[in-house]
């Protein structure tokens, strides 16, 4: 009788790509039930559409490229897909555009691509840019926080302005909703008024970015935090991407702070900390290497920067982070670290 | 005094497991029913037997010679009689069986005249102290097996910057050297001291993991005992793979071996600590390296260390530790991460063998390979790695098969740790994808080597066939040409008849000549002579000479031409044969 002779080595920590993605979901936990607090409940109905949507689209492709199901429905990366992609949609969108962008993400962004660990570009960026460019209006349609609006929106509400169709709920939706904090400046920044005038008069703006959402932010912060003192990411992507957006607002601020604004707000308003620690550090389409997640993170910052400063659209990140998607092979061939023993 | 230590790229930190072994004192194993002795149990040539079936062995006395330089040569781990010297299962991954030297033991334990014991080793030259301790057999004992004299050249400087003695054993659930540090180590004080002085070394390090306390006090009473104020004792964090030489040069010296080098390029020697111990042994006692430490350790009756004679079967060192809990699933020979799982248990100890490790069905801690995820090129394994490479291209190349890009990648750096299987969340065999493409790649290149020598011994054979043609053909002009001259030459004569001597001026001038010869013979014959009266005798005796004289001259003019053909045939063959490899195989 032979005995079992794998190669070596024998024993293997007690990891998974399921631990993984599944703690850099619980990361996102207490930000989302902020956001629930202060946006309503719409998000939970956002979060659902996208995972039933996310895994079907998953189980569906898996049968079809005659996979493995279990090992692969049950890694979290579709689940990850659809909660990135969920958050940031806004929580008053229609249901069948959550549905539409996460079947996007998994079935053309992802498995076409291959599936997990083989997509280039991060799903839940594609999904977003898609319906970005598809349905504008859907997409720009934010609520506002409590603290400005007073109908709060409860369980029944989220559900009807989900599910029903859009002439019913127009006017709701309009009695909510308003311009997020990057929007508005950017109209009023085109308008010739300085930024304290524009910050200083409207309540959408707080003490750190955006009315409500610094202090979510302020928790995906934390979240990010924790993820890296489990070593789930390393420093430095957030790291670089903070830093640089930092470097650059601040030049640009110190020159002219009427047309520029601080960097504290850079980081604080819109997606900056959920992308620089939650998106940009999607590993299988980040660069891997020390120095080159440097770069890929210094890369984004800047992007970032320069699409809210001077392009066409409010907020930046799935732009910033699929253009250095794209860039992260050539980056990691150059970034080669240097192997013991090499001069 | 602390030393300035430095924190070498990546290492992992994995569960110890040390616990379950070191906790009894070290017995010697019992003698088995038969030793079977590989006789290739180092880095080099295989060992060649220098004893004959039947033959009455000694312990210690030689059964092996070392063959050639790079090789060790085998004794006798006790006395007994010589049962066969023929194939046998190794402890060898694929399962091979190999030459070995089997000893049917008597019992008696006899020991054979040892060599001379040094009493003041400080005398004895280094480059004999070489020759006692490569006449003893030792080899590296921390798993590689490299024939010990060899590093113990100086090189040409005749002294070496740093000694660094190897405690640190960083594998999990080995302790042989844990044990050995903890109960001989004066022993191993005093074969530093041995290699110290062979090495001429200007400083030395003994290195031991801080997760060896006890051991590490052991080595540090033994060099107060001994008041030796020249070796640095230190503590080294627990980081695997803190032990492996590389790694270890770095964290003492801060410097790196140079790829393609040896630690000697950089005026370093790394030494193990059971080596050392051998070492003293040989010089102190005469001793050649006979047996050694063995963890035997896992899921059975009482994990612990024992003191193994080499060829000892694995199965009966299992049985004296309790046996196996439960069903064995696999054998692993070293530690967990780089050892070897091999096909059975009936596999004998050699110079190498630092741990035996029994993984039971009912193991936790062990398991089968889990279903192998896609890599999400999270890094972990690159910031694992302490060569510092990309593991994820290794991997993602070597699996393409695209095996000149894993070389770009430093495939060749790699040491097989295992550090990035093991942190691996997707469970991909890491270590086995870069073996396969090592494998590949020498297996690619002996084929071009195979092929390349084909296709010269076809060209050439090409080339012998034309020039054979070429040379045929000539002499056949030759021929053709010199019987044309021939019949030519008849056709003159018949025509113009006899031409007259006198006409042509130059055979007047030879015919003159020869009258004035003549004239000279004529001369001389008339002319006194010392030959004139000579004796029957003498005549007799002249003749002789001349005919030998003439018989020589005959001989002498016959060989000196033979040679010269046979000189200018070689010079062609070497001709033709340099030429034919230069030549372009398009042409």
């Amino acid at each position: 009788m032979s005995l079992y002779t794998p190669s070596s080595p024998h024993f293997h920590a007690n990891n998974s790509v399921s631990q993984i993605m599944l703690k850099v979901v619980y990361a996102l936990i207490p930000g989302i039930l902020l956001y629930v607090g202060i946006f309503g409940f719409g998000v939970i109905i956002n979060l659902l559409i996208a995972i039933i949507t996310a895994l079907s689209c998953e189980a569906l492709m898996l049968k079809l490229r005659k996979r493995a199901i279990m090992p692969f429905l049950t890694d979290g990366s579709a689940l990850i897909t659809a909660v990135l992609l969920a958050l940031s949609i806004p929580s008053i969108a229609p249901w069948w555009v959550i549905f539409i962008g996460t079947a996007f993400s998994i079935i053309i962004a992802k498995h076409l691509y291959g599936g997990l660990g083989y997509n280039l570009f991060n799903p839940a960026m594609v999904g977003y840019a898609m319906l970005l460019i598809s349905f504008p209006l859907q997409m720009t349609t934010w609520p506002l926080p409590v603290t400005i609006n007073d109908n709060y929106l409860g369980i029944i509400d989220s559900f009807l302005i989900a599910f029903s169709t859009p002439s019913a709920t127009e006017l709701a939706i309009d009695s909510i909703s308003g311009a997020t904090p990057l929007d508005y400046l950017k109209s009023q920044l085109s308008l010739e008024k300085t930024i304290p005038e524009i910050t200083g008069l409207s309540a959408l703006y707080g003490v750190l970015g955006g009315t409500g959402y610094e202090w979510i932010n302020l928790l995906f912060l934390a979240g990010g935090i924790w993820l890296m003192k489990k070593h789930i990411i390393s420093w430095h992507i957030p790291t670089a991407i903070l830093g640089s957006l930092i470097a650059i607002s601040s030049v640009f601020y110190f020159y002219d702070s009427d047309f520029f604004t601080s960097p504290l707000f850079h980081v604080f308003t819109g997606a900056t900390i959920i992308g620089a620690f939650f998106i940009a550090t999607d590993p299988v389409s980040a660069a891997t290497t020390a120095r080159g997640k440097i770069i890929f993170g210094i890369g984004i910052g800047l992007l970032i920067f320069v699409i809210r400063t001077w392009g066409g659209y409010p907020d930046a990140i799935a732009f910033a982070v699929l253009l250095m998607n794209m860039c992260a092979p050539t980056i990691d061939y150059y970034t080669k670290p240097k192997p013991y023993g090499h001069q | 005094m602390i030393s300035k230590l430095f924190q070498f790229k990546g290492g992992i930190r994995v569960p110890h497991y040390k616990d379950i072994s070191n906790q009894e004192s070290v017995t010697p194993a019992k003698i088995p029913s038969r030793l079977v002795l590989p006789l290739h149990q180092h880095i080099g040539e295989a060992a060649e037997p220098c004893v004959n079936i039947g033959d009455q062995v000694l312990k210690g006395q030689k059964i092996a010679n070392a063959n050639g330089y790079v090789s060790a040569p085998i004794h006798a781990p006790t006395s007994g009689i010589i049962e066969d010297i023929g194939d046998y299962p190794i402890a060898h991954p694929s399962g091979m069986s190999a030459l070995c030297i089997v000893i049917q033991p008597d019992g008696k334990d006899q020991w054979a005249e040892l060599e001379s014991r040094a009493k003041d080793y400080t005398s004895i030259d280094p480059s004999h102290l070489r020759n006692i301790i490569r006449r003893a057999g030792i080899v590296g004992l921390g798993g590689a097996g490299f024939p010990t004299f060899i590093k113990h050249n100086p090189g040409p400087n005749g002294s070496v910057d740093t000694l660094i003695i190897n405690g640190s054993e960083c594998e999990p659930y080995i302790t042989c050297d844990d044990a050995l540090m903890r109960e001989r180590a004066d022993e191993i004080v005093c074969g530093i001291l041995i290699i110290k002085h062979a090495l001429n070394a200007k400083r030395v390090v003994i290195a031991v993991e801080d997760n060896k306390p006890e051991a590490f006090q052991s080595i540090k009473k033994a060099l107060d005992e001994f008041d030796e104020k020249t070796i640095e004792a230190v503590q080294i964090p627990t980081l695997y793979p803190a032990g492996s030489e590389k790694q270890l040069i770095y964290t003492i010296t801060g410097k790196e071996v140079p790829k393609n080098s040896l630690p000697i390029h950089i005026s370093v020697v790394c030494q193990n600590v059971g080596t050392t111990a051998a070492v003293y042994r040989a010089i102190h006692h005469g001793e050649p390296l006979i047996s050694r430490y063995v963890t035997i350790t896992g899921d059975i009756g009482q994990p612990k260390n024992l003191e193994v004679l080499f060829g000892t079967p694995i199965e009966e060192l299992v049985e004296q530790c309790g046996g196996v809990k439960g069903t064995v699933r696999r054998l692993i020979v070293g530690g967990p991460m780089m050892g070897f799982a091999m096909h059975q248990l009936n596999l004998p100890v050699i110079k190498t063998t630092n741990c035996v490790l029994i993984d039971a069905e009912s193991s936790k801690v062990f398991r089968e390979r889990e279903f192998a995820m896609p890599c999400i090129r999270c890094g972990s394994c690159a910031d694992a790695c302490p060569i510092g490479l990309v593991p994820q291209q290794l991997y993602w190349h070597s699996k393409a098969q695209e095996f000149d890009k894993a070389q770009d990648y430093h495939l060749y750096d790699c040491i097989e740790c295992g550090c990035c299987d093991y942190v691996c969340p997707s469970k991909i065999p890491l270590v086995q994808y870069y073996r396969f493409a090592k494998a590949e790649i020498w297996k690619r290149e002996q084929e071009t080597q195979k092929a390349d020598t084909a296709r010269q011994r076809h060209e050439f054979k090409q080339f012998r066939v034309e020039r054979e043609k070429a040379e045929k053909a000539e002499k056949h002009r030759q021929k053709k040409a010199a019987l044309e001259a021939k019949t030519n030459a008849k056709k003159d004569d018949t025509k113009d008849g006899v031409k007259d001597d006198k006409s042509d001026p130059k055979k007047a001038a030879i015919l003159a000549a020869m009258e004035r010869a003549k004239a000279k013979k004529a001369e001389a014959k008339t002319k006194p002579q010392n030959t004139d009266n000579l004796t029957d005798a003498q005549k007799h005796l002249i003749e002789k000479i001349d005919a030998r004289r003439t018989e020589r001259r005959a001989a002498e003019s016959k060989l000196p031409a033979g040679k010269e053909d046979e000189r200018r045939s070689e010079r062609r063959e070497a001709e033709s044969s340099r030429e034919t490899p230069n030549k372009d195989p398009k042409e």
